[in-house]
């Protein structure tokens, strides 16, 4: 179970790291590589996006990963076949992350049944809130997978209750309004808001958008369980090359 | 949320959570809006002398005695300010975002014609205004680009995914989940999140309540048959609506582009290749591939160049309560050249789609029939387009010496 790993680990560590990536960006067998020097640098779970042509909440980084994901010619067979090579050769925590039409496209409960016979754990699907979401959980529960549902800053006190109700794994906490991708000030609004997030769920709590270099998480050290790195791996991969994000990620903590 | 929008199966709500609050914040003003009879009297107020309401029919004679079937009575809804059927709903959202404190809105526009209604009624209520158009639509809808800019908004060009109607959509919505505190989102057809389904429909409904009211008095009798075309729906739900009580076959007319077997169009609901899927925040048809990946689509009428159809629409055909079919850009043009000759009509190649699905059933009807176009929009907008599609020498020599002129 996901949030038992996730309690272990954080016996030893104070905060854990989760990253993110494309799948098929730039192509299949960077990924491979990448997730290689990512779990070799400490990384504790990971989340694989499968591109999706609206990629409503992603910025404009991510966005074009997406894009161009999708222009090689990577589909939604050619990601589960990855993910089988990556769950079997990487002992850490793996969760899918996609808008729903993927799964809806798919069939719901087909696509729950397929991540968990590749060792998914769980899945993030940013345009999925609880309410339209039955099917979705139900399969999850079934296969004991850990739905992840997402708060943010402009969710009421109320509504964080509600949608702990279904969360399972842990709560993704969106640090800020906007896409992935812009900068997050890392202050006292943001303190304020875990704390609310801390009283509303008994979950672990992962903070992503923005986090992009030691001292962001340095600051989420005690106020959040796992802080998220999104979009600065995708960029320092762009611009410094695959060789670079191993370092990049040991430097993180 | 309590009412979540679902129409048969279709619609719903399904957005990134930061944005529920301020969903949920619409749903109530509009609720409220609803409930207050003072609302839509200050909207009649507008429409009526901001703009031209109540738009006429008018009885096309010529067209009428071309075909020799039905008599063809065309709903006049180029006549509103800014030439189309838009600022139905934009001036009601505007009227919201007033009672909602707002102070800047956004959109996205695929001809232009909502796109301009927005920045009109932004300048008319002192908010900023910001206008997503895909780049495709920037360069094929220019006329509209310069109005805008002229209205004070500011036109952004999207150059992501394919470029058009969809894809400013989407850049409207990142726009809208930064912004939201300040910012009003004016989406400009009957789909998208719950309550823009309804809520457009709601404005747009004039149409429909005018149009039955009109061919009642003047005629003694309902249309057997009415027509709209077919883009995200919104002009479509405006007439139907005020027909969906009454024996009246209601004619929805899709973007059949280069022909549904070509690969190249639009048509979600009436080719076979539409399926249902969720994007943009709601459940309906889309034209997808068997992954979800969203396909590209084509049409000559940037307005009707849509990937998605209001999720009413797709519910009220799978009742068989709306008979969907597909005009090709060869008919329209056909059809456009046809009204313009006979009538002395300029319809938007959007509305042409329309007009063009009429004259293909017409003859069949009986004289003592009636039916009902809607010419949602006027073809102004489309200056370049048409100017193209019939190779016009004269405006071609106009346009290079121009260029010559700016050149020099
Ligand atoms: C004149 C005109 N008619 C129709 C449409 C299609 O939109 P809808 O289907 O929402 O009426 C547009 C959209 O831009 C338009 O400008």
């Amino acid at each position: 179970m996901l949030e038992t790993y996730l309690r272990k680990r954080l016996e030893k560590k104070n905060i854990l790291l989760m990253t993110h990536i494309v799948l098929g960006y730039p192509s299949f067998e960077d990924c491979f590589r990448i997730i290689q020097a990512m779990v070799a640098a400490g990384v504790d779970l990971m989340e694989l996006q499968i591109p999706f042509s609206e990629p409503i909440a992603d910025g404009s980084v991510i966005l074009h990963a997406n894009q161009k994901a999708l222009a090689n010619g990577v589909t939604i067979q050619g990601c589960l076949d990855f993910v089988q090579k990556v769950t079997h050769a990487f002992d850490i925590p793996f969760l899918i992350m996609s808008y729903y039409n993927i799964f809806f496209r798919y069939g719901v409960r087909d696509f729950v049944s397929a991540m968990s016979q590749r060792g998914l754990q769980g899945a993030i699907i940013p345009d999925l809130p609880p309410e339209e979401g039955k099917d979705y959980f139900n399969a999850m529960r079934e296969h004991k997978l850990a739905p992840i549902f997402i708060y943010s800053p402009t969710t009421p006190d109320q509504r964080m209750k509600y949608i702990a109700s279904f969360a399972r794994g842990f709560i993704y906490c969106v640090a800020r309004k906007g896409v992935t991708g812009k900068t997050t000030s890392f202050s006292g609004a943001l303190t304020k808001y875990l704390a609310r997030c801390r009283k509303a769920t008994n979950l672990p709590l992962a903070l992503g958008f923005g986090v992009k270099e030691k001292a962001d998480i340095d600051y989420l050290e005690g106020k959040a369980d796992i802080a998220v790195v999104g979009t600065q791996t995708i960029r320092i991969m762009e611009n410094e090359g695959i060789a670079s994000v191993g370092d990049f990620i040991l430097n993180l903590r | 949320m309590i009412n979540r929008g679902y129409y048969g199966k279709f619609g719903g709500a399904f957005m990134p959570e930061i944005l529920t609050a301020t969903v949920d914040e619409l749903v109530k003003a509009f609720e409220a809006a609803k409930n207050d009879p003072s609302f839509w009297k200050e909207y009649m107020y507008i429409m009526s002398t901001y703009s031209c309401r109540p738009t006429p029919i008018t009885f096309a004679e010529n067209l009428t005695r071309h075909f020799g079937g039905a008599r063809i009575y065309i709903k006049r809804e180029d006549l509103n300010h800014t030439g189309a059927h838009k600022v139905n709903n934009v001036m009601g959202q505007g009227l919201l975002v007033k009672r909602m404190g707002k102070t800047r809105v956004i959109a996205e526009t695929g001809a232009g014609q909502h796109g301009v209604a927005t920045a009109t009624m932004a300048a008319k209520y002192g908010f900023k205004c910001t206008i997503y158009m895909g780049e495709v639509d920037v360069a094929r809808q220019r006329p509209n680009v310069f109005w805008m800019e002229r209205l004070g908004a500011e036109v952004v060009p999207v150059r992501k995914g394919t470029r058009i109607l969809k894809d400013a959509i989407n850049e409207a919505f990142r726009d809208w989940v930064t912004s939201m505190d300040d910012t009003h989102y004016v989406l400009g057809t009957a789909c998208g999140p719950h309550p823009f389904p309804e809520m457009v429909s709601y404005f747009q409904s004039i149409i429909g309540k005018e149009a039955r009211r009109q061919i009642l008095e003047q005629k003694g009798k309902l249309p057997v048959r009415v027509y709209a075309c077919v883009g995200g729906g919104s002009n479509a739900m405006g007439i139907f609506s005020g027909f969906f009580n009454d024996p009246v076959e209601l004619v929805g007319v899709e973007a059949g582009g280069k022909g549904l077997d070509s690969g190249r169009h639009a048509a979600r609901l009436a080719s076979k290749k539409g399926s249902v899927g969720v994007a943009q925040g709601y459940k309906t048809y889309f034209l997808q591939d068997s992954d979800g990946q969203m396909k590209e689509t084509y049409s000559v009428a940037a307005g009707l160049d849509y990937v998605g159809v209001s999720p009413i629409l797709a519910s009220l055909r799978e009742e068989g309560r709306i008979r969907f079919e597909a005009t090709t850009d060869r008919e329209v043009l056909d059809a456009f050249s046809l009204t313009i000759e006979k009538e002395g009509l300029v319809p938007a190649l959007e509305s042409a789609h329309a007009f063009a699905q009429a004259f293909k059933e017409i003859s069949d009807l009986s004289k003592d029939d009636i039916v009902l176009i809607n010419q949602s929009g006027r073809g102004d907008k489309d200056i370049f387009t048409i100017a193209d599609a019939f190779a016009d020498q004269n405006w071609r020599k106009f346009i290079k010496k121009k260029a010559e002129e700016y050149r020099a």
